[in-house]
């Protein structure tokens, strides 16, 4: 069977979520949303997800549990919970940027503000998902620190015990920050794209060990998932495009 | 106990220019969008506002009646970014202080309770300590010794929120799923103004709705407005969603011509204007 790559990175997202346990699920765009439903309903059955809104849902939608936005702050603080956020910039050691681009006094372009990203990164392991791989996002340096990186939590003393970033997946592969230094690495790429246009996509020196696995392939309950359950429709592929990548 | 029912117009007779004004729901949802109508036709400006940022931030910003924003995003929600807060950043229209979320809610919280600051673990590491430069740190004084953010109160002078019922006193209730922050946003002000999509007794309160729907209490409201539909157009659930359209033409069109259209005389003339813009639009569907 032939996967696309939009499958290939739900199935990247989903693995970030593989022995969570019973911890809240916070997937950020359309590939992380199905990637978490996937595992709930198939290796990390006790996920919670949330309607995007302020209920807990079941796979079924039955609403389970509540959680406001009061309480989703309180739940963070808490750290029962793997969040996977966007990046409009995401440096080596996991600087994520959602909140300006240029200076931060006067910017070139104004994004969305930093919203929960310092909390996120302080408080729960935090993924990162990249639909369009390219030099435009992986930068030497972000902008402005909105996802706290790894050089940045070196000096804070005990507020740090809870930083954990767990891995960042793109159309191109998955990454994580498993070296000495906490530089960002590649762990995977996706079945079609090679090692030398990961490295050429990105903007600063990567961690390559020397064989690179393909990601894995979706099983065959898993693609059933994918695409007769969670997205019948093919929104999937307008978030990544087939023929795409970098 | 005191008849506490306003117009939105006596509201604002009640703000004026300077102020540090909090507005209440979230992003494009349960915004008092009357009352910030109701500002806009007004002269008040050079305004402090702290708001968890949706089309009031950007309304208020195209205005140019904000000095200072304080808060942690401005977006509307099916819009990702919200277009006029963006020009008016891109054009250095006010002053911004930009704290992450929970610091947002630790600000109110310390604010509602009197007190000067509240720690928390948020924003240590990040920009936000670089971009606010007045933000300190405290430390533990027991034996872990952890260095906090020192988040201090946001004290509002006023605050602009917008629920589902309240009753003439003051007691408000919201009936979709999340109250947001609105009970923090009127603890934290000097004066509190509640817009409400109808104003029903007392007693009718809690027919056929929980106790804890009650989300405000009349002793932190100073004033409440009948406003039907007065969220619009952001969303009011279960009464009413968002109206995506108008809230997408909004977006598209030039803010002289859209506050020329729609925000010129009072909230009756908004309701018949957006009426209006509707067939307007409904007759270009069908001429397609």
């Amino acid at each position: 069977m032939r996967f696309t790559r939009a499958e290939y990175c739900v199935i990247a997202c989903a693995e970030a979520w593989r022995g969570a346990g019973e911890v809240l699920a916070s997937p950020m765009g359309l590939i992380p949303s199905l990637g978490a439903r996937l595992a709930r309903l198939t290796f990390a059955p006790d996920l919670l997800l949330t309607d995007g809104e302020a209920l807990l849902v079941r796979p079924d939608g039955t609403p389970e549990g509540w959680l406001p936005y009061r309480q989703h702050l309180e739940l963070v603080a808490g750290g029962r919970r793997h969040v996977m956020m966007g990046a409009s910039q995401l440096d080596r050691y996991g600087n994520q940027n959602i909140s300006c681009v240029g200076d931060w006094a006067l910017p070139r372009r104004q994004l969305l503000g930093v919203r929960g990203a310092p909390l996120n990164t302080l408080n729960n392991p935090t993924s990162y998902w990249v639909p369009r791989h390219s030099r435009r996002v992986f930068v030497e340096r972000v902008d402005m620190v909105c996802g706290v990186g790894y050089d940045r939590v070196a000096g804070l003393g005990g507020a740090a015990r809870f930083h954990r970033l767990a891995r960042v997946v793109t159309d191109l592969g998955v990454f994580d920050f498993a070296t000495a230094d906490h530089s960002m690495r590649l762990v995977s790429v996706h079945p079609g794209v090679s090692v030398e246009q990961v490295r050429e996509a990105t903007g600063f020196p990567l961690a390559v060990p020397d064989d690179v696995p393909f990601t894995r392939e979706p099983g065959a309950q898993e693609v059933r998932l994918i695409r007769e359950v969670l997205d019948p429709a093919g929104a999937r592929a307008r978030e990544v495009p087939e023929g795409t990548g970098s | 106990m005191g008849d506490k029912t306003m117009t939105a117009e006596e509201v604002v007779s009640r703000l004026a220019s300077g102020m540090t004004l909090g507005i209440g729901g979230w992003g494009s949802r349960r915004k008092p969008m009357a009352l910030v109508r109701a500002l806009l036709r007004s002269d008040i400006g050079d305004l402090t506002v702290v708001s968890y940022g949706g089309p009031d931030v950007g309304m208020l910003a195209a205005a140019g009646r904000i000095r200072r924003l304080v808060t942690a995003f401005v977006t509307l929600d099916s819009i990702p970014l919200e277009p006029h807060y963006r020009a008016a950043r891109e054009r250095g229209g006010f002053a911004l202080t930009e704290v992450d979320e929970g610091m947002f809610q630790c600000g109110l919280r310390a604010a509602a309770q009197r007190l000067p600051f509240l720690p928390v673990r948020a924003g240590l590491g990040s920009d936000v300590m670089r971009v606010n430069p007045d933000l300190r740190t405290v430390t533990s004084p027991y034996a872990d010794g952890e260095t906090l953010v020192a988040m201090p109160a946001l004290r509002l002078d006023a605050a602009l929120v917008h629920v589902n019922r309240a009753d003439r006193l003051g007691n408000g209730q919201y009936l979709g799923p999340d109250p947001y922050f609105d009970d923090l946003f009127c603890e934290a002000a000097d004066a509190a103004y509640v817009s409400c999509e109808q104003i029903v007794d007392t007693a009718g309160l809690t027919k056929g709705a929980a106790p804890q729907s009650l989300l405000l209490k009349r002793l932190s409201v100073t004033g409440v407005v009948e406003a039907p539909n007065g969220a619009h157009f952001t969303s009011c659930a279960p009464e009413y969603g968002r109206d995506e359209e108008f809230q997408r033409w909004y977006a598209t069109t030039p803010w002289p011509e859209f506050a020329a259209r729609f925000l010129g005389s009072d909230e009756a003339a908004y309701r018949a204007a957006v009426r209006d813009w509707r067939k307007e639009e409904e007759r270009k569907e069908e001429e397609r």
